[in-house]
């Protein structure tokens, strides 16, 4: 059936995904997608879906009836409609970019061409929310305050604009995502400088704003039916004032610091202009409000879901993509269930009777170059929420949940040399500055005049400042200070290390700090000398240790401050009886019974709402926050192991604290635990759930982490034991069992003396080397290098050497082919295995290489030996459950490089381009049931490859070159007949675009130049396009006889390839750099970076470039076939399962 | 424990304890004072100033859902005379007030006091430190139940006699002592008041009418004779304890041709009026989140509730009708009558605290009290 108000039930609905996961655009959309899909299949409405984020679950079987991994351009999207013949399209679950896409259809008329009609919010209501000056004139239609802008279209239109409304001005460009390309701009010259970035970039026109710097800024979720039935689901109250971007802000759900009044005032506007575009379906509206009165200003309307409904959705209980795509079918709010009580409906709003707090998670460290500043682009990539009863409680579960080596809002966790800087000047480090703040003595005033944050949050901050004043003035005799050299030395120089394209900022200390501003305050690293009495428990008393639990401190926290011993604040805490209590998300703050699954633990609870069950259970830990090197992927893995147990049989039980992900829909589990990964709040729920095992090995690397010392508490850890694991992530254990295997490692030695290293380096073989520091604290911990000074440079930047902090270098090989093994394991026997290799050569980090299954160039002997290896290890360490092997290929040599036991990075992509999952007959191995399975391994009528999506566009100065650090933020997974289609499917889904003007060439070292020879030959002869290249390049290519017009040096006369790239020459560029070089060449990055600034492609990997230049010659735009992920399988010679 | 000296008394320490023997100890943090009340809970998460100045709450003490409570202040006290807001009466009115985690320390353009403050210069007991959530259950699942909040130092037996109890005078407390005139437009609304919000009266002055606002225990039938229409307020407790008004109004609705409009208690009174019943809810409605339908155009409304009674649909006489039901509990939230312009509604169209989405019943009624006042012979239908 459908809804009473749709003229005629859609038969078949296309639904755009949102492609590969980049900075703004994220996970968020996997969920929103999904809920969507269920709710047509529920009607009993086909789905066609276009994603090429092959590891999200809405590309899963069982979802859509359709599934194309390709991109989500309008010309693949038309040849889709073409092919599947739809008659409806659903624009709002898949972010921007379909947004943008389903514009695009629009405008040229496809959509009427092919009588697909959009479902939901009307594309009129799209374009009006979509273009600024639209946009304003229809609020002004109805007296609804905007903040005074003006569209201008040239640079002198933007700086008239400028000094009409007066300095400071907000610049933004239209059509954004994640608020790309806008700022605050204080005076004319830096107008002047980001209008020409702005129009430099593509972007049509600028909007030159009213700054409304320090207003608060909140947002509400809202919800409209075609019958006009409407309501807020949920407001939010940004920590972080206008001026940053809400997706880079700390944001609290419900609004903290709003009166009724302002409450309703903006729910009411929100109300009437929702009303008035006519939004069908969900949207998002922010606006700012003026903290000295109740003045208020509309700053945007998203009609689509969003990263914010994603978020709001989470912290109230209610499904608003799916409520979205149930009005989108024609149906009012109240005919539409509330899933969570299934007693009430979709018509209401939810009243929380707890906080929600979102942290975003940075990875700015990883960047080369990249700026610390925060402001109003997004640069996060990825989120926590966390949710408890008060403000102290949720931000220092939040922290902890970023997994950046904190124990909490720790006001010494780091080096803050220039406090008021760090205060004025935000940077992810701006929560532990105002701590720090506090902790020195500022009053609540100055910070606030300093950063514009509401006192309140700075009132809500301070007991937990006084906590650890208190806590650490517990302690009984200071002992003699401990001599820690290390320390001292990192304290030296962290203030040296400052990047220079971030004035002021300073890196955060990868070691907690050491200068206490109190005498009597304590260090804040775990004591390494335990005190031997008197026992905490004689001066810890019960009622401060409850206050501090409530104050969301953690156990190490406060073992820390009152230089307790590891485990002794657990245990005087269940003497206590203090334990966290379990309670219910259920929308409706208890008034009405609930069924719900969904809980959150919190010390101000005094009871447990769902008592644990009797039946059999496990334990899923999910991935955390979505970070550079764990993503959507690890979600996919929870979720399909979720699915496999409860088939089974199982209860499941799913811990995980990201808001974007489809593991925290309480949908998927039994029961869903809203909850911190650590230690600490896995044993809590362990010991009251009871479950038959955990599965730790689904997640990533965090719940990884966790599992030798789970085990040794007496948990049971599900598949392979905690011992294995142990054995293959401590490098020395490892290395030692693959000698007594008689597999080859690359030869590798730990640093504990900065002078011995040279020394050490030639007796692992000489340069290059690999250097890894011990402890990797979400920095730029990995380097290559390739001479004694540039050794140097990298072991001062690691800061503590020491035997406490050994660096690892290990021998890195030059042109070696990488491959990887994704296998599963039944006590030892590898029962499904899949080996892919990579595009480039070994050194780009496995998350950024090009990924092709079925391998296509490597020897048999290769594939063979890689097989046999996994089995020995397999067999060496019992493996139960699922595990990755990387190994390096040069001639017929391998090597193993690195072996984990848990699913990896690429599982959902050798699952389903195998067409067996992978994670769920792991699952059953680790639950002890054994069937047969037919595994294709090679036997594959098809080829696919998984390719890296990166975000360098949004990091200012951030060098976009490939390196043994990752920086990619996304993926994609695309099939074709032969590798050269499905490597261009796989660009496309990632922004490329197929060259038409011209290529620029600059290829760094001088073999490389005759390596690229034939390929720039195709450029020059088969595809037809110009080629400019670099001094040597020009001089290589002209010598092999191949036309190319030379570019000038930067300063030199002459063209440059900054001209070149400017004036719109060139839409490829082969950037080779000399080697993998930490420093680069000035050249080089200038033309990289201008490359990313304009959108140009731009390729920096010798052989990726090659293989691109090879799928050029064979294959054309319109030669791309659209072919649904299910006919690709069909090819397969295997059921699927 | 009243005989050990003063020094051992810790002022900050309270605890409430329920009827059914439940105690739970918390911090004090308003007037250190024993108080007993029916003990009910609102799930709003903004409008604690609005909420603890409802005159329906006269006699209870209330727990609020949302944990943190205090964030943004109180604005200063408002000038004899007043009725600005976002006061809802020249006095707390409840009993007393159970939250989870009080905030001392406001932030807010508007507040010049905190909460702590206000209701200690109000005498107004209150306590900090409990587990509303798990309170709220227990009385969603026993129903409301009498309750005690004690300072350290009282025990119940002792001073459950002595604690204050307003269940006897609370509808002559909140009403007003007599008649007061409201100024405003040609049009002229009698307001009966059984512990009317201020927002009734600030949303008809508004709308340009003159409001007479006279104590529901007046003679209303010469007011009634120089109004344009009658608007019956709501106020605390069970409609049943009111024979006197209901008398009145029914006397009313012999003969009065001009509409009479109901809120709360409002549309008890006029049911019981009519004819019709009203039972106690299980655990009532308090809260800005409720959602109701209008039967007539299936349009629904997110509402302001506080009520702990309802009419009985099933007992209205024929020529009445349900108008609004409860989406969440299928309750009755209105009713009207098919044949004469009288129509009440059991949520706040008021609001404050709460969404406004059903303000435009003020618009409605007032354009129906003109249209009345200028054609009274020929009666309309209701709205």
């Amino acid at each position: 059936m459908y809804g009473a108000y749709l003229p005629k039930k859609p038969r078949r609905v296309l639904v755009l995904g949102s492609g590969a996961l980049q900075i703004g655009q994220a996970g968020e959309f996997d969920y929103s997608g999904s809920q969507a899909i269920k709710a047509f299949k529920e009607e009993g409405i086909a789905t066609v879906l276009v994603n090429p984020n092959i590891a999200t679950i809405q590309t899963s079987q069982g979802l859509a009836d359709k599934i194309h991994l390709c991109a989500v351009t309008p010309d693949l999207v038309e040849r889709i409609i073409q092919k599947e013949e739809v008659d409806a399209i659903a624009l709002s679950f898949g972010g921007q970019t379909a947004l943008n896409c389903g514009l695009e259809l629009s405008d040229a008329g496809i959509l009427d061409r092919y009588g697909v009609r959009v479902l939901g919010t009307p594309i009129r209501a799209i374009r009006d929310t979509e273009d600024r000056r639209l946009f304003i004139d229809r609020l002004d239609e109805i007296g609804v305050k905007t903040a005074r802008s003006r569209a201008c279209r040239t640079p002198a239109e933007a700086m008239q604009a400028a000094r009409e409304i007066g300095f400071p001005v907000m610049l933004r460009g239209g059509y954004a995502l994640g608020g790309k390309g806008s700022g605050i701009v204080e005076n004319e010259h830096a107008l002047a400088e980001a209008v020409q970035r702005g129009f430099a970039g593509g972007v049509p026109q600028v909007l030159v704003e009213e700054c409304l710097r320090g207003w608060k800024e909140i947002e509400y979720e809202v919800v409209r039916d075609a019958r006009d039935g409407c309501v807020t689901v949920c407001n939010m109250e940004n920590l972080d004032p206008m001026g940053i971007h809400t997706g880079e802000s700390i944001v609290v759900a419900p609004s903290q610091t709003l009166n009724d009044h302002e409450y309703q005032l903006l729910r009411s506007v929100a109300l009437k202009t929702v009303r008035h575009l006519g939004i069908v379906g969900e949207c998002n509206i922010q606006y700012a409000l003026d903290p000295k009165s109740a003045d208020y200003r509309v700053i945007e309307v998203n009609a689509r879901l969003s990263r914010s409904s994603a978020l709001a959705s989470k912290a109230t209980g209610y499904p608003l993509a799916y409520v979205a795509a149930k009005i989108a079918l024609g149906y009012t709010m109240p005919e539409i269930p509330n899933a969570i009580t299934r007693r009430t409906t979709a018509f209401f709003e939810p009243s929380l009777d707890y906080l929600v707090c979102k942290m975003p998670r940075w990875d700015l460290g990883k960047f080369r170059g990249a700026s610390l500043r925060i402001g109003s682009e997004m640069k996060s990539v990825g989120e926590v929420m966390a949710i408890g009863r008060t403000f102290p409680e949720v931000i220092q579960k939040a922290i902890r949940m970023l997994d950046i080596g904190v124990k909490g809002l720790d006001p010494l966790a780091f080096q803050l040399p220039d406090l008021r800087d760090q205060l004025v000047n935000a940077t992810p480090f701006r929560i532990f500055a105002v701590a720090r703040a506090l902790w020195e003595g500022m009053s609540v005033d100055e910070i606030h005049d300093l950063t514009r944050i509401d006192r309140w949050f700075l009132h809500q901050i301070e007991p937990i400042v006084d906590m650890h004043r208190e806590l650490s003035a517990l302690r009984p005799a200071p002992p003699p200070p401990p001599p820690r050299p290390s320390q001292a030395h990192a304290a030296a120089h962290a203030g040296a290390h400052a990047p220079s394209s971030s004035p002021g900022a300073s890196l955060p200390a990868t070691t907690p700090s050491t200068a206490p501003p109190a005498p009597s305050a304590p260090p804040t690293l775990p004591m390494q000398h335990a005190l031997p009495e008197p026992r905490v428990d004689d001066y810890l008393g019960e009622d401060t240790l409850r206050r501090a639990k409530q104050l969301g401190l953690s156990d190490r926290m406060i073992g820390t401050l009152t230089g307790a011993p590891r485990g002794s604040i657990r245990r005087l805490r269940k003497r206590h009886g203090i334990l966290p209590h379990l309670a219910q998300i259920d929308t409706l703050a208890a008034e009405f019974p609930a069924e719900t699954n969904y809980l959150y633990s919190s010390y101000h609870a005094s009871a447990t709402d769902v008592p644990p069950s009797w039946r059999k259970k496990i334990m899923v830990l999910g991935s955390g926050a979505y970070r550079i090197g764990s993503s959507v992927e690890f979600d996919w893995c929870c979720v399909n192991a979720i699915r496999a147990a409860s088939e089974l049989g199982y209860e499941t039980i799913m811990v995980n604290y990201n808001p974007e992900t489809v593991s925290t829909d309480y949908d998927t589990c039994d029961k869903l635990i809203f909850d911190e990964i650590s230690f600490e709040s896995v044993l809590d729920i362990y010991e009251r759930e009871q479950p038959y095992g955990i599965v730790v090995s689904m997640g990533g690397q965090v719940p990884n982490n966790l599992a030798l010392r789970l085990h040794e508490a007496g948990a049971r850890i599900l598949g392979t034991t905690a011992a294995s694991i142990d054995a293959a992530e401590d490098r020395r254990k490892f290395s030692d069992l693959l000698d007594k295997l008689g597999i080859d490692q690359p030869r590798w030695a730990h640093v504990t003396d900065v002078d011995a290293a040279l020394d050490i380096v030639n007796q692992i073989g000489g340069f290059p080397v690999l250097v890894r520091p011990s402890y990797v604290l979400s920095g730029a911990a990995m380097s290559v290098a390739h001479e004694p000074n540039q050794l140097g440079r990298i072991l001062a930047r690691a800061k503590a050497v020491g035997p406490t902090h050994p660096v690892v270098v290990s021998k890195f090989e030059s042109h070696a082919r990488e491959v990887e093994i994704d296998a599963v394991a039944d006590r030892g026997e590898i029962i499904l295995s899949a080996i892919s290799e990579h595009i480039e050569d070994a050194g780009v980090h496995s998350g950024d290489a090009t990924l092709v299954l079925p391998p296509q160039s490597l020897y048999i002997a290769t594939l063979r030996r890689v097989r046999r290896i996994a089995q020995q290890i397999a067999r060496a360490l019992s493996i139960t459950g699922p595990f990755n092997i990387q190994f390096l290929a040069k001639l017929n040599a391998v090597k193993v490089i690195e072996c984990n036991l848990r699913a990896s990075r690429s599982f959902p992509f050798v699952s389903k381009v195998t067409g067996v999952n992978f994670v769920a007959e792991a699952t059953r191995r680790m639950l002890g049931v054994a069937r047969k399975v037919d595994s294709p391994g090679l036997d594959l009528d098809y080829v696919a490859v998984k390719a890296p999506m990166f975000s360098f566009s949004r990091l200012t100065g951030a060098d976009p070159m490939l390196g043994v650090e990752m920086s990619s933020t996304g993926e994609v997974g695309c099939f074709g007949d032969d590798l050269h289609e499905a490597l261009l499917h796989a660009l496309l889904a990632t922004g490329f675009r197929f060259p038409q003007k011209g290529v620029l060439l600059s290829l760094g070292p001088l073999q490389d130049k005759y390596w690229f020879a034939d390929e720039a030959r195709v450029i020059a002869e088969h595809l037809k396009l110009p080629i400019y290249a670099t001094p040597g390049t020009a001089e290589a290519l002209r010598s092999l006889g191949i036309a190319c017009t030379s570019l000038a040096k930067q300063g030199d006369e002459g063209e440059t390839a900054m001209q070149a790239l400017d004036e719109g020459k060139v839409d490829l560029v082969i950037n080779v750099p000399v080697e993998y070089d930490q420093f680069g060449r000035p050249d080089g990055y200038l033309i990289r970076r201008r490359a990313v600034d304009l959108g140009v492609p731009l390729f920096t990997d010798l052989q990726l470039a090659r293989a691109i230049i090879e799928a050029l010659r064979s294959k054309r735009s319109q030669d791309l076939k659209v072919i649904a992920y299910d006919e690709y399988l069909a090819r397969s010679p295997v059921a699927l399962t | 424990m009243a005989d050990s000296p003063a020094a051992l008394i810790n002022p900050y320490r309270m605890k409430l304890v329920l009827e059914d023997g439940t105690t739970l100890a918390g911090t004090s943090f308003g007037a250190p004072r024993a108080v007993t009340g029916e003990v009910v809970f609102n799930t709003g998460m903004t409008g604690y100033v609005e909420t603890l100045t409802d005159p329906s709450y006269r006699g209870q003490i209330l727990t609020l859902t949302y944990p943190l409570v205090g964030s943004y202040g109180v604005p200063a006290p408002r000038a004899p005379g007043s009725i600005a807001a976002p006061y809802e009466a020249d006095r707390i009115q409840v009993q007393g007030l159970i939250v989870q985690s009080y905030v001392e320390r406001y932030s807010h353009h508007a507040a010049v006091r905190s909460l702590g403050a206000w209701l200690t210069s109000e005498g107004i007991p209150a306590i900090t430190g409990i587990d509303t959530r798990a309170l709220t259950r227990k009385l969603r699942e026993a129903g409301t139940m009498k309750g005690w909040l004690l300072p350290d130092g009282h025990d119940l037996d002792r001073t459950s006699a002595h604690a204050v109890d307003m269940k006897e005078e609370v509808f002559r407390a909140v009403a007003p002592a007599a008649p007061i005139l409201y100024e405003g437009g040609k049009l002229r609304v009698l307001l009966v008041d059984v512990g009317a919000k201020d927002n009734i009266v600030r949303s008809l002055l508004e709308r340009g009418a003159t409001v007479d606002r006279v104590p529901w225990h007046a003679p209303l039938a010469e007011r009634a004779a120089l109004a344009d229409g009658i608007l019956i307020s709501n106020g605390p407790g069970d409609p049943k304890d009111l024979g006197p008004l209901v008398a009145q109004i029914r006397a009313l609705l012999a003969h009065y041709t001009r509409p009479i409009f109901g809120i709360c208690m409002g549309n008890q009174i006029l049911a019981l009026a009519a004819g019709g019943d009203t039972f106690k809810l299980p655990y009532g409605h308090r809260g800005v989140n409720q959602p109701v339908q209008d039967l007539l155009t299936r349009r629904c409304y997110v509402t302001s509730q506080n009520h702990g009674y309802a009419v009985r649909n099933d007992s209205l006489p024929a020529d009445w009708e349900p108008w609004f039901v409860n989406i969440n509990d299928g309750t009755n939230e209105g009713i009207r009558s098919r044949v004469r312009p009288f129509f009440s509604v059991q949520f706040h169209p008021e609001a404050s605290p709460g969404p406004q989405d059903a303000s435009y019943l003020f618009d409605d009624f007032l354009r129906l009290c003109g249209a009345m006042s200028n054609h009274a012979d020929t009666p309309r239908g209701a709205p």
